[in-house]
């Protein structure tokens, strides 16, 4: 049986919008109260600082029905700190995520497992003795598939970072 | 010219034509203390941090200026959280200021240390908290300016102890630079002409003013558009006020607790026009039959009020100003004054629905609550400031005193704030001291922040207190009626005190009347009296509130006895 939630998370889809906001420092809790505040979900964040010292570009991955995520959209205008929100909606707009996954390496699996990690586009950015840490980027479908694809390896660790969209 | 950050922080106030700020000292803001000692920049000494914001408030709603209070930090700023959230929930423009530990102490729990931009994040339009005396005086200029801009809302202002004391230079910016009209709203004129269009084509068009018209100081716009138009006007809790109770146009409140015209015309128009309104559960009941058969226009300043709870036909993102007036001159242009006839059989089902729902009072030898908000609103003509508090005391307010103009109805509507409605009396008193201000409580409620008694006392403010005493939470017992078996779990109030005494005991007039025939004289006795007085009337404690809405149905669905 599916339950509500699933069902309407069914209907939903992800959402993703940048925000354009004032570097201030508790601009971050504002946009995160609102979903909080209001119901809506958050499924992954990241935030950094843009050209300008004073802007910080938000990216958040949410799910929901256009009419949620309009309303999503209304709401973060109404914050002070909010100078521009866009809605990524797939059309020209290009979505990426960092992967970072700590594999063990034995004498036995070593090759094997650094030819998966090339083949799958992952670089490895740190090798010493019994393991070692390569980075993915791609669409969140794509780090899903390569996770996926990873599985059995002898991962021991991962880090995930929230979606960057432009 | 250097000054210390106090010294700053009162010279902008006064640059910000401040004239009153209500509050309470300690530690945290004694240097600004000491600043108003040598201002002498009229401050009123409440009892309670939570006091001073409701009068803050009451100050704004009653003048449409914005309300300042002043507390400490601390429990001084956690006990201005209720006002700040009834404030914000009504969008009621203020700006609070709270006491701040030093920034050295910040984060290391100093005593009277609280993260109060933190606590009230979720219920201001915006906070901040100054961390150098350098960024004073432009931090409370932009406070003022987004506490009364676009949707108006509480702003709070964090002021720690050592950047109060620092020293920098005072170059007395401007305030015109964030002076609202610079940054008014563009009005889509295309939108306006479309609303001009389905209003004309309209047969049974309804309008629904909200809180928005007396915030954007539009109820002149709105009456002479509804009485061009003939238009039928509705006016939400917090509209009240915003359209005259003496119009023949007038339907009443609409919802929960609304006249069965109002009801019934909301959900048989073929047009809702809603100004300034954004259909709260208490006024639309079960969205899904909210009228059904209409197409809504909703005009609102906040695009985030529309679509939100109820699908609109043409939303106006606009001031509610200026969009009646454009629509008015669209009606003056094109010649369109309706002559009786074309509204008649429209206004005629609205006439017969009135009919329909009066019904007598049903006398048992008790001072009826409702009779004593009648009396009281023929006495003052409908010309007072009349403050509620939370409850029966405040839908009876709403559904029986005759408001006639706006800023007069002084409520807590959103966030039902018990206590609220004595220190906005104050509030308003000290803003129009010769005016006639009243709050109509009940005994629950009054005896949340009682304490202010002292306040109006102490400044001699003329505020009329009316208990209506039935012994009971009352609206609380009503639902435990209707919905709870009878099961009265913790509503009776018993042990109140004697609120004649209590009321001399701080120096007010106390007056009670116990019988029908004492109604009249104990009202005509305080109105006279150019002192705090206090009126205690024992009302019938099983008088409930109707008509009534149940919670989830439909509007058109009402008890009405």
């Amino acid at each position: 049986m599916i339950g509500k939630q699933s069902e309407e998370r069914m209907k939903s889809k992800e959402q993703v919008l940048s925000l354009i906001v004032r570097n201030r420092p508790d601009v971050l809790a504002r946009v995160a109260g609102i979903f909080s505040g209001r119901g809506f979900n958050i499924e992954n964040i990241s935030a950094n600082i843009t050209p300008d010292p004073g802007i910080t570009r938000i990216t958040i991955v949410t799910w929901g029905d256009t009419a949620t995520v309009e309303k999503i959209e209304k709401q973060m205008k109404k914050l002070v700190d909010v100078r521009r929100v866009t809605h990524m909606n797939g059309e020209g707009s290009v979505r990426r995520e960092l992967l970072l996954i700590r594999a063990a390496l034995n004498n036995e699996n070593e090759d094997e497992v650094i030819f998966l990690i090339e083949g799958l586009g992952g670089r490895i950015i740190q090798k010493d003795h019994g393991s070692c840490i390569a980075e993915f980027t791609g669409s969140s479908d794509d780090i899903n598939g390569i996770l996926n694809r990873l599985d059995g390896i002898g991962m021991e660790d991962l880090g995930r970072s929230g979606t960057v969209a432009l | 010219m250097k000054l210390k950050g106090a010294q700053i922080f009162i010279r902008s106030l006064i640059a910000e034509d401040v004239d009153t700020i209500f509050g309470y000292p300690g530690g945290a803001v004694l240097d600004i203390y000491d600043e108003i000692f040598k201002e002498r920049l009229r401050h009123i000494l409440v009892r309670h941090e939570q006091g001073g914001v409701h009068a803050a408030d009451g100050y704004a709603r009653a003048t449409g200026r914005v309300g300042v209070c002043l507390v400490t930090s601390g429990p001084g700023a956690t006990n201005t959280v209720t006002g700040i959230a009834t404030a914000y929930m009504d969008s009621i423009p203020m700006v609070v200021f709270t006491g701040q530990v030093a920034t050295p102490y910040i984060g290391t729990d100093a005593f009277q240390e609280a993260d109060i931009t933190g606590i009230t994040r979720p219920c201001t339009k915006h906070n901040f908290l100054v961390r150098r005396v350098e960024d004073l005086e432009q931090t409370v200029h932009e406070a003022f300016h987004i506490a009364r801009s676009g949707r108006p809302g509480p702003v709070l202002v964090d002021l720690p102890k050592d950047v109060m004391q620092a020293e920098t230079d005072y170059p007395a910016l401007s305030p015109s630079t964030f002076r609202d009209e610079e940054t008014a709203l563009h009005l889509d004129q295309d939108a306006i002409q479309r609303a001009y269009g389905m209003i004309k084509k309209s047969k049974r068009p309804v309008i629904m003013a909200g809180g928005g018209v007396i915030g954007a100081k539009a109820a002149e716009e709105l009456r002479s558009f509804a009485e061009s138009a003939r238009i039928p006007v509705t006016a939400t809790l917090m509209g009240i006020g915003g359209f005259p109770g003496t119009s023949p146009l007038w339907l009443g409140m609409p919802g929960m607790h609304g006249t069965y015209q109002a009801n019934m015309a909301v959900s048989h128009c073929d047009l809702l026009v809603v100004a300034g309104a954004r259909f709260s559960d208490r006024v639309t009941g079960k969205t899904a039959t909210f009228a059904p058969k209409a197409k809504i226009i909703q005009i609102d300043i906040d695009a985030a009020s529309i679509d939100k709870v109820v699908r609109t036909e043409l939303p106006v993102v606009g001031d509610a100003k200026q969009a009646l007036a454009f629509l008015n001159t669209l009606l003056a242009n094109n010649h369109f004054y309706l002559p009786e006839e074309e509204r008649k059989a429209w206004l005629g089902e609205i006439a017969q629905w009135k009919t329909e729902a009066r019904r007598p009072l049903r006398r048992n030898g008790t001072i009826k609550p409702q009779e004593v908000i009648r009396t009281l609103s023929d006495l003052t003509g409908g010309d007072a400031i009349i403050a509620t508090e939370v409850g029966q005391n405040q839908m009876w307010t709403a559904q029986h005193y005759c408001f006639t103009r706006p800023n007069t109805f002084l409520s807590s509507g959103g966030l039902g704030t018990m206590g609220y409605g004595f220190p906005a009396a104050i509030g308003a008193q000290v803003a129009f001291p010769e005016r006639t201000v009243i709050d109509i409580a009940g005994d629950g409620s009054i005896q949340m922040n009682i304490q202010e008694l002292a306040t109006a006392v102490n400044y001699r403010l003329p505020v009329k207190v009316i208990i209506l005493n039935n012994g009971h939470l009352g609206m609380v017992r009503q639902w435990q009626e209707l919905f709870y078996g009878k099961r009265y779990s913790h509503t009776v109030l018993t042990k109140s005190p004697d609120f004649v005494k209590l009321a001399e005991s701080y120096g007010a007039v106390g007056l009670r009347a116990d019988k029908p025939e004492e109604v009249e004289p104990v009202l005509t006795q305080g109105l006279s009296l150019r002192e705090t007085v206090v009126m205690d009337f024992t009302v019938d404690q099983e008088e409930s509130v109707y008509p009534m809405v149940n919670p989830g149905a439909s509007i058109t669905e009402m008890r009405l006895y």
